[in-house]
């Protein structure tokens, strides 16, 4: 172990996570490597674990012969400040090695919070920050995940964006970057040629121009650039890889079990969610090969619980007959099933059953908002009597706690939509009063309100957030309307969403600002105990931005999206469509009633299998 | 079903798993086994294993006991071969093997403590620790369960230390009382820190080399 570590380990917090040498972890033979890939995650080593994509990646890209993937995670302050003290840079958690010379650093990127956490981490590394400033062919910075579909607020720092699901581009990219290295080419052949994998957008390759009012003139592919890049997808789950033998943390992560991904895509359409948008189209995993691959995890990494996820588990068409398969499994080997994604419109008695025998602890449903106007605009098609029954079952059935979230702010939200909320956890506790069996246990109903913020590649991208003062209004309307004591209100900080929105659907203009506050001190940002807001108002101050210009208005139809240039299959005029159909409040049926066309087809030849 | 003693190496990348992530480590590596490990009867079963003697964060030990409990029957042999092929760098069993003795006859261990001098040894270094070391009254801070500091005597709990000159480290071999109460050996680096504090090491690593009995005999 390096010495600088040892002697920084006793004096920082959980130091477990700084050390690698985990079951399953990969180390290769130097001799036999001859690509050297940084798997950055800009946030720490417990929410960076816990990513599936990261780790169906590393197995992905340690497959390959003579490539060697290495993790690396955001430290936590106090690691920071000691490895800044002691000179020690960033370095990947397999080796102990710098990353600073090592051929390709990747970072997934989940959430717009975490950019400041790049640029941090860059530096840490010490690679030049910006594209323009790297010279050679290593190190090569890329960046894929769901906060990459709007990449631009990035666009200076990275060289490439993956976009979509990349087990097969990764693969392609990194051969290609070998045979770049191989026969010498220089930085900008390989970039033009990168250019030309499907799902590879390179920022430095497009010119970006701006109207006096700040809005997007014009983007011009340079080099022989594709005009439009469309994300890639797996066609056959079946097909795909899934991570059975995959790392255990010798220390606990967020989500500390078996991820047993069911299918892809979702088949709903709710209108304010990127996801439902940008992972169509729905793909599902067969059940003999989710059951083999969920017994096969156990079995290897000896986890005891599994959680069966998707977007909408229960939408899984085979969701009973799944859990009956793992039924004896699960009882003899002391393994607990969890369902993350439940629809209040489908959860019964059966499914209900099969979950978690012992412990009936809580269970949330996600009706979003407060009265069924609403909820048809943005296309949750979900009704309060679905909900309440749904209720009435689990309180029958001894649950004693349900978790009820909703955003404030969606399009067109009045004040009835407000306290339709606080009527909803009335509702629902009168439904505990007739169905309990046992009510001396009492019950615990919480609702949690987030904020919602407009999404790229979503139907509300045209769509203004409310102000800040306006959330807080709303929230406190909410707050006391709530009176009962068993219902405990929970809101979301409104600072955070505020700057969320602002990158969510951000330009090249941002890349200053971005460096700008992550010289004032910004890095961990998706956390409580570093975010600043102060900090990132100087930051627009300085640079001459308006967060409201990004957060705060309506655009046109006619508008050209700073993500113009980038697809997820779903064509814009199908958004447009939606954005609508919301604003006259009519829902639209999801996939397995009818298709709408929205364009997703198109990625897996014509017709999906839904 | 078999009431079963493991002996392992915790050392390396390891030595910085903590005692709670030490025994769910263990829980996930049995099953890789084939071994079923017994669990509590209740409402929330939970497997039946524990450490005899808990390892501070960040020292390394090549003694460490794990009881444990198998719905199998069987006397251990094999079953520290088929541990390793699953646990992480720097965990590593050494033996198995049916649990006899009862812990309370484990009264002291043995260590090594290295103390660091990046810049050379002091002179004398060595001679000073014996003097410190063999006064009758050796009093340090220590944080008590309520994680307040309360002032504790450690000179009863030493059983004996040598201490041998390197050209930057001071290599300590301590025998310390193993429990009721325990002394960690790390708090006699702490004690050259409060009387000799311009002796204070740049590092101190600490490694538990031995568990033993009352006649000084390898307690297994």
């Amino acid at each position: 172990m390096d010495k600088r570590l040892e002697r920084i380990l006793p004096r920082v917090q959980k130091p477990a996570r700084y050390v690698g040498g985990e079951y399953n972890a990969v180390v290769k033979d130097l001799s036999t490597v001859d690509t050297r890939v940084a798997f950055c995650f800009p946030d720490t080593y417990e929410i960076g674990m816990s990513n599936l994509g990261m780790r169906i990646l590393y197995g992905v890209m340690n497959e390959m012969p003579g490539v060697w993937c290495e993790r690396v995670f955001a430290p936590w302050g106090d690691m920071e400040e000691e490895m800044r003290r002691c000179g020690m840079p960033l370095f990947a958690l397999e080796s102990g090695d710098a990353i600073t010379d090592f051929d390709i650093v990747a970072f997934s990127v989940g959430y717009e919070m975490a950019f400041p956490g790049i640029v941090n981490m860059l530096d840490l590394a010490r690679i030049p920050l910006h594209s323009a400033d790297r010279h050679g062919l290593t190190p090569l910075i890329i960046a894929g995940g769901t906060a990459m579909y709007n990449p631009e607020p990035m666009a200076d720092f990275i060289d490439i964006v993956s976009l979509g699901e990349g087990e097969e581009s990764t693969v392609e990219l990194i051969e290609l970057h070998r045979k770049a290295r191989q026969e010498g080419w220089s930085r900008e052949e390989f970039l033009r040629s990168a250019a030309k994998v499907p799902g590879m957008y390179v920022p430095s390759l497009y010119d970006v121009r701006y109207r006096e009012d700040g809005t997007v003139s014009s983007i011009t592919p340079l080099d022989g650039a594709p005009q439009t890049v469309t994300k890639r997808i797996v066609e056959d789950m079946d097909k795909s890889y899934f991570p059975v033998k995959t790392i255990v943390p010798t220390t606990e992560i967020v989500q500390d079990r078996v991820t047993l991904e069911l299918f892809r895509g979702c088949i709903r359409g709710c209108r304010f969610c990127q996801a439902g948008y940008v992972y169509r189209p729905v793909r599902n995993r067969s059940r003999e090969l989710c059951a083999t691959y969920g017994v096969e995890s156990c079995n290897d990494s000896g986890y005891q619980e599994v959680t069966l996820s998707s977007l909408s588990t229960s939408d899984y068409p085979d969701l009973t007959e799944l859990c009956d398969e793992l039924e004896d499994f699960c009882a003899q080997r002391h393994v607990n099933l969890s369902l993350p994604s439940l629809r209040a419109d489908n959860f019964s008695m059966n499914l209900m059953q099969r979950l978690a025998k012992g412990r009936k602890s809580g269970l949330t449903f996600a009706p979003e908002a407060g009265t069924q106007r609403l909820r048809d605009v943005i296309n949750k098609n979900v009704t309060l009597e679905e909900l309440l029954r749904s209720c009435h079952t689990a309180f029958a059935g001894g649950y004693n706690a349900v978790k009820l979230y909703f955003m404030l702010g969606l399009p067109t939200e009045t004040d009835e939509d407000v306290l339709g909320i606080a009527d909803i956890a009335a509702r629902v506790m009168h439904e505990w009063r007739e169905a309990s069996p046992n009510k001396n246990r009492g019950v615990r109903i919480t609702v949690s309100t987030s904020w919602f913020v407009p999404k790229p590649h979503t139907a509300f991208q045209w769509e203004p957030q409310i102000s800040r003062e306006e959330y807080e209004r709303r929230v406190k309307l909410l707050r006391d309307a709530i009176k009962t004591k068993t219902v405990t209100y929970n809101w979301h900080d409104s600072a955070t969403s505020v700057i969320e929105a602002v990158l969510a659907r951000g330009d090249r203009k941002l890349c200053k600002v971005l460096e700008t506050v992550w010289r004032k001190g910004a890095k961990l940002d998706a956390w409580e105990e570093y975010f600043s807001y102060d900090r990132w108002l100087e930051a627009f101050a300085e640079c001459g931005v308006d967060p409201a210009f990004y957060a705060n208005r309506r655009r046109e139809r006619s508008e050209i999206m700073p993500w113009s240039m980038i697809s997820c299959g779903v064509s814009e005029d199908f958004l447009w469509r939606e954005h609508e159909r919301a604003a006259a409040g009519v829902t639209t049926p999801d996939c397995r009633t009818q298709c709408s066309g929205c364009g997703a087809n198109r990625l897996v030849g014509g017709k999906c299998h839904v | 079903m078999s009431k079963l003693r493991l002996l392992f190496v915790k050392e390396a990348q390891s030595s910085y798993i903590s005692h709670l992530d030490l025994l769910r480590t263990f829980q996930r590596a049995f099953p890789r086994t084939g071994l079923e490990i017994r669990h509590s009867q209740g409402y929330h079963p939970h497997p039946l294993l524990s450490i005899v003697l808990p390892l501070p964060v960040g020292q390394s030990s090549v003694c460490e006991l794990m009881e444990f409990e198998v719905t199998q029957e069987t006397d251990g042999a094999g079953i520290a071969e088929k541990l390793n092929g699953g646990l992480p760098a720097g965990l590593r069993a050494l033996d198995c093997y049916p649990a006899e003795r009862p812990v309370r006859e484990l009264a002291d261990l043995r260590a090594t403590l290295e103390l660091e001098y990046d810049c050379g040894v002091p002179a004398g270094t060595a001679d000073q620790l014996r003097e410190l070391f063999s006064r009758p009254e050796i009093l340090v801070f220590k944080r008590t369960k309520r994680k307040e500091l309360a002032e504790v005597d450690i000179a009863p709990m030493l059983r004996r230390a040598d201490w041998t000159e390197q050209t930057t480290c001071v290599r300590g071999d301590v025998v310390v009382q193993a429990q009721n109460p325990g002394l960690n050996p790390q708090l006699l680096a702490q004690a050259v820190e409060r009387y000799l504090p311009e002796l204070t090491p740049d590092f101190v690593r600490v490694r538990r080399t031995a568990l033993l009995d009352d006649s000084g005999r390898d307690f297994r």
